[in-house]
């Protein structure tokens, strides 16, 4: 599948390289080229500078032909911005956001986006550890 | 009018002034607490620290009983989750956003932003107006209409010195409002007005045919 990740940063790089390790299609886009450094020496996707929530930068990343567009920078806003442009502008099939706010994450999940927040599931983790 | 405008900037600073004086109850969101405190210092307690992209904070600030929200803040991104949540969780009637990148303007309509302004947009016609041999230049949007005032300036090269209104093949959106002569007093221009070089010609015409109008204005 052809895969588009925005946000080079730990998240990103390695989810990026164990999506291509998988056999899939993945370009990463970044507004930082030195975020690319995250990424291992065996990656064989794309890595591009660009501006995630620039139509024409995530037009030039291909995002029209993308299965998958995943938004992963260090801003909520500019996650929510940039797949809400996947799905409303580029009608891509599968978008997920991260919204670190849990608040702002029910309201977009309830607008319909698919959104995972790692506040949220990061404090479940440590409380179901702490009370076994 | 209760209004919350979300961003302390320049922008919004002045906003929130203009807004004041005109009788509005006022309240403006601002992450930076330096900003919060001298505009307070300034105008009393009008400015409430905060993030106004969060639920939290817009309803602290009594956002479900305000009638326009006005995001200002120099992220296009901000603005627009801003101006969404006070319409999806608070029900806002009216939410403006200004944006930076003009071409956000279609996709922040297509998620519910009532009214975008493009800074860009805004300063590049001001510049446009300056430049003497510009011939069209867009004076004001009308989003609700689908409509654009234009000025479109008759040189002495344009074939169409000497015309009559009714001669000319102007597209059927648009209507000529008013002639400005180089020397004289404006007119409303009828059928049998004659344009002259040195005519400044405001005319109202839809965005997609203002290329169309300044051909049938100016001749080829």
């Amino acid at each position: 599948m052809k895969v588009l990740i925005m946000g080079c940063g730990r998240v990103g790089a390695r989810l990026a390289s164990l999506l291509d390790e998988d056999g899939h299609e993945v370009t990463v886009l970044d507004n930082d080229i030195y975020s690319f450094r995250r990424l291992p020496p065996t990656f064989g996707g794309a890595a591009l500078f660009g501006n995630g929530i620039d139509e024409e930068a995530l037009r030039k990343a291909g995002i029209e032909d993308a299965d998958i567009f995943v938004a992963l920078t260090q801003g909520d806003n500019r996650n929510v911005m940039s797949c809400q442009i996947a799905k409303h502008i580029f009608n891509v099939p599968r978008v997920m956001c991260r919204i670190y706010d849990p608040l702002r994450e029910e309201m977009y999940s309830a607008l319909g986006l698919e959104t995972i927040s790692p506040t949220k599931v990061f404090a479940q983790l440590l409380r179901e550890k702490l009370e076994s | 009018m209760y209004i919350v405008v979300v961003g302390g900037g320049r922008l919004g600073y002045n906003l929130l002034k203009a807004l004041l004086n005109e009788g509005h109850e006022v309240l403006l969101l601002e992450k930076d607490a330096r900003i919060c405190k001298t505009i307070t210092d300034e105008m009393g307690s009008v400015c409430y620290r905060g993030d106004g992209c969060e639920a939290a904070t817009l309803a602290e600030v009594g956002t479900g009983r305000a009638d326009m929200l006005v995001a200002v803040t120099g992220d296009d991104e901000d603005n627009l989750v801003a101006c969404q949540v006070a319409k999806h969780k608070h029900n806002v009637p009216r939410t403006i956003a200004r944006i930076r990148n003009p071409q956000n303007a279609l996709l922040f309509k297509k998620l519910g932003v009532d009214v975008t302004v493009s800074t860009t947009d805004l300063i590049l016609e001001a510049i446009e107006r300056e430049v003497p041999t510009h011939p069209l230049t867009q004076l004001l949007t009308i989003d609700e209409k689908g409509l654009v005032i234009v000025d479109v300036k008759i040189s002495p090269e344009s074939t169409t010195v000497g015309k009559m209104v009714k001669e000319l093949s102007l597209p059927k959106e648009s209507k000529l409002a008013l002639i400005i002569p180089g020397e004289g007093n404006a007119h409303v221009p009828a059928a049998n007005t004659i344009l002259h070089a040195g005519d400044q010609i405001i005319a109202v015409t839809s965005p997609e045919s203002k290329d169309e109008l300044k051909a049938a204005l100016r001749g080829v």
